[in-house]
């Protein structure tokens, strides 16, 4: 392993998400929003620990680790 | 500590457990009405909304465990789970208990809910009103009847509980309602 935490990658299931936006403020670097409030990726690599925070918390779990 | 100091502990952890219990509904209440983000809240609700539904499980456990503890009336370990058994109050303990059994049912299917499919998770999560009105109905009838500030504070959980439900009940249409506010917003 090289140093540094692990680094994850994240997709989002559309037809699951319902816009509530925690993903991007639990992930602020990874994810933004669009003007409707659903998700956009911004970044690749998200931190594992704080990925599963952010899949967790997801109230639709609509946030999933590729 | 003395039989009666259990008795006013168990009854103390039963109010707390009614008002931590209404709070955790309509925080869950909040999230399914499917507000359109908003900084930081939606986050903070359902961060609250799982942490508290734990933390209200230790008041419950403390409210359940110093009621048959202490011993004056008799209401045996398996009224905790078998409703309609407890020597005391047989019906008004029987509701606590389909309280507790749905509450474990909710419970345990949110620690699995990666683990199983969501439609499963989303039908049990959905006994959690009648959990909530169950618990109200045993709080309201059994441990308060005789003190109306504690009764007080059992109609007030209910009130709360039943405006947040409503609200949620007129929200059917989140998306509407998201393209109207997205449709009035000047262009970026």
């Amino acid at each position: 392993m090289s140093e540094g935490p692990e680094k994850v990658r994240l997709g989002i299931d559309r037809v699951a998400c319902t816009g509530h936006g925690i993903c991007a403020q639990t992930l602020p670097a990874a994810i933004t929003l669009d003007e409707w409030g659903y998700p956009i990726i911004i970044a690749d690599q998200v931190e594992s620990g704080a990925a599963a925070t952010a899949i967790k918390l997801c109230p639709a779990r609509a946030l999933y680790l590729r | 500590m003395t039989s009666e100091m259990i008795w006013y502990l168990s009854r103390a952890t039963g109010v707390v457990s009614i008002v931590l219990l209404t709070l955790v509904v309509c925080l869950g209440v909040v999230t399914a009405g499917r507000r359109r983000p908003d900084g930081e809240s939606a986050t903070v609700v359902m961060g609250v909304h799982r942490w508290l539904s734990l933390g209200m499980l230790v008041f419950l456990g403390a409210h359940i465990f110093t009621a048959i503890a202490e011993g004056y009336v008799d209401i045996s370990w398996w009224a905790v789970v078998l409703p309609f058994v407890s020597g005391y109050e047989p019906l008004l303990i029987g509701f606590g208990a389909i309280g507790v059994d749905l509450l474990v049912a909710v419970v345990v299917t949110s620690m699995l809910r990666h683990r199983m499919p969501e439609r499963y998770w989303r039908g049990i999560h959905w006994a959690s009103y009648g959990m909530w009105v169950v618990a109200l109905v045993h709080g309201f009838t059994l441990g308060t009847s005789d003190q109306p500030v504690l009764r007080l504070i059992t109609v007030a959980c209910g009130v709360t509980g039943g405006l947040f439900a409503s609200w949620r009940v007129a929200k059917t249409h989140a998306d509407k309602e998201r393209r109207t506010e997205i449709s009035l917003q000047e262009w970026s």
